[in-house]
Formats: structure tokens, sequence, C-alpha cells
């Protein structure tokens, strides 16, 4: 469990006092689990973040979840093509708010070198996307940086963003029902 | 048991004494024969090679399109590759046709893995094959309205507006 940082405390005689919004925004932050949609060699880079050495278990992300339902985190490593876009939006759509999206190397966040006729030119041409890692591929630790930087959203944003105008603008510019 | 074999020539003149005018002209690059053939006489021929015993050339590698926007009339060429397994013998056919009418006969009754690959070649090139079963795209979405692999499409992503031309070296 990681360490509950920036949250005033106040400790009293069989008593302790928090702001409840951070400490939910903590414990999220520190159970993230993720949904990997790993395609081609990117896929690859996120395995090895799984594997021992760089152990995104490390960050409460010990279960990879593969049913999007029971995810918080989509994280799409790799080349989509135009004819998985749509799959990819059906996953992201199958996933309970709130959820976050991270997208892992040049493919996955502009069609990278693919610049062809077969080839999604980024994903966030079908869903919203929350962080974006260079690279091709990005070693280990950029997307271990990437996950960081969405501690960081999951730890500062409004819990229950989904209701603000913002949000919902966002979705509706993507043609998703946000309030399913 | 004596073992088959096939030489280009051998096979050259089977095929010319069997179909004549059809077989238009042939070389053999890297000592492949390959055949120019009849558009219209394409299933004959495969399944001639196929069922004549003393052929056997039974196997179908590969089937593909191939566009010479340049070929007036002949803009469309659809190659077969077969493979005798027993006497270890290739050849390559290929059929020439024009983009006005980019038509040949599907040869799925005589191969049924000429399925999927005549589904490829349709969805990459437009080149339509008659009687086929199920000629729907394969690969690409089914929403596509062109034929990619056709020169005059360009490669490149028409939907692209975050590229700037100067950094991909064009
Ligand atoms: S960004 Fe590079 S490494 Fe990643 S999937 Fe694309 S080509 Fe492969």
């Amino acid at each position: 469990m990681g360490k509950i940082e920036d949250v005033p405390v106040i400790n009293g005689e069989g008593f302790q006092l928090s702001v409840l919004d951070k400490v939910i925004a903590t414990a999220r932050a520190n159970s993230v689990w993720p949904l990997p949609f790993a395609t081609s060699c990117c896929g690859i880079e996120y395995m090895a973040t799984m594997g021992s050495n760089y152990d995104v278990a490390r960050f409460g992300m010990e279960r990879m979840s593969f049913s999007p339902r029971q995810a918080d985190l989509l994280i799409v490593a790799g080349t989509i093509s135009k004819k998985l876009a749509p799959i990819l939006k059906q996953v992201y759509e199958q996933m309970a708010e709130p959820k976050w999206v991270l997208s892992v190397g040049a493919c996955a966040s502009s069609g990278g070198i693919f610049d062809t006729y077969s080839v999604l030119q980024g994903i966030d041409r079908v869903i919203p996307v929350d962080v974006y890692v260079p690279g091709c591929p990005p070693r280990p630790e950029q997307i271990i940086d990437g996950i960081m930087n969405i501690h960081k959203l999951v730890k500062t944003e409004s819990l229950r963003r989904r209701y603000t105008d913002e949000y919902k603008h966002l979705m509706e510019s993507y043609n998703i029902d946000s309030n399913e | 048991m004596s073992r088959l074999t096939l030489t280009n020539e051998g096979v050259l003149e089977t095929l010319k004494n069997q179909f004549g005018e059809a077989i238009i002209s042939s070389e053999t690059p890297y000592d492949l024969l390959t055949v120019e053939i009849d558009p219209a006489k394409n299933t004959e021929i495969i399944k001639f090679l196929k069922e004549e015993k003393s052929l056997d050339i039974s196997f179908l590698t590969l089937l593909g399109g191939v566009h010479y926007p340049n070929d007036a009339n002949r803009e469309f060429c659809v190659v077969y590759h077969l493979h005798a397994l027993v006497a270890n013998f290739r050849i390559r056919l290929k059929a020439y046709l024009p983009a006005s009418n980019p038509t040949i006969d599907s040869i799925v009754s005589i191969y049924d893995g000429a399925n999927w690959q005549e589904r490829e070649t349709f969805d990459f090139f437009g080149i339509e094959f008659k009687n086929h079963p199920n000629l729907v795209r394969i690969l690409n979405e089914d929403s596509m309205d062109y034929f990619p692999m056709r020169k005059e499409y360009h490669l490149e992503d028409a939907t692209r507006e975050d590229k700037d031309d100067r950094f991909f070296g064009r």
C-alpha cells in the first residue's frame, strides 16, 4: 500500500480526521487496475514493464484486468488499425467510471511511422486520452513515468469528474454516452 | 517407384499442346517457369495442371494481384503460383486484365484455399472474381470505399492533419 501523501490528518485519541476526498483519491491512485490493450512492439515493451524487473505491481497494479468492467486504466500500447478502432472504442465504453486512458508509444498516440490507409492516426480520434507516452517504443521507465502521471491525475482530479460539464462535453465530442 | 520429374520445357510443351493460343508467352526468370495465359482460360488451365496425372501440379502456393497503371488494357495482373509437391516443381501463371473490366473466373471450385486469397486480391485491387462464393473485403474495414493497393491512391492516410511533411522526409 502506498503512502498517503499530502493529506492533512488530525490524530486524536481513538479517532482520526482527514479529508475523505483525498483519502479516496489516494486509495484509488494506489489501486489502479490496468487493462492492457497491447498490440505490436509497444505491447512487448509493456510486457517488460509488467515483468519482475520493472514490476508495475509496485504501484498497486498487481492485477491485469482483462475484463473492461473491472478496469480503471486502459493502457493502449501499439499500432491500432482502423478496423480495430471500433473495438477499442467498445472496450472503452464498457469500462466503468472512473476510468483513465494511457496511450503508449508513437503509434497509439499519432499513428507513428504508419502514415498509411490502414492505421488509425492516433487513438484520440476515437477515445479521449489522459496521458501520452512518446517513444517508438518507449522504455519501461517511460511507461512507468506515464503511469505516475496518471496517478497524479487520479489524486488531484475531482472524485466526480464525470459530472463536470467539461467531462460531459468531452464525452459528447466523442459520441460516448457518459451517463451509462 | 519412379519419381515424377518435371522440367520447364516439358511442362510448357504440354501446356502449349493442350491449350495452344491460350498460352500467350513464357519466360523463366530465376529458372521459374512463368506463363502468361488467356484470362478467359484460367480455370481450365489450372484444373488441367491439377488433374493431369503426368503433371500433378496440385498445390496452390499463392494467388495475388499486381497493378501496372501504365500498361494500357493490361493494367491488372492476377498471379498464380502453383507447386507440384511430388515432383517439387513450381510454375507461375499470369493473367492480365484491363482496368475497364478487371474480372476473372474464381478458382475456388478447384482450390478451396483460393477463397480468402481471392477476397484479399479483391480487397486491395478491386479485381472481381466471378462465381466466388463470398466476395467481400477481408482485411480492410468494410466501410473503405477504395482499393488501397491501386497506384492511383496515395499510401498515406488521407485524414492525417497533425503531421508535417518536413519531418517525414517528403
Ligand atoms: S510506436 Fe514504434 S514500437 Fe510502438 S507499436 Fe508503433 S512502431 Fe512499434
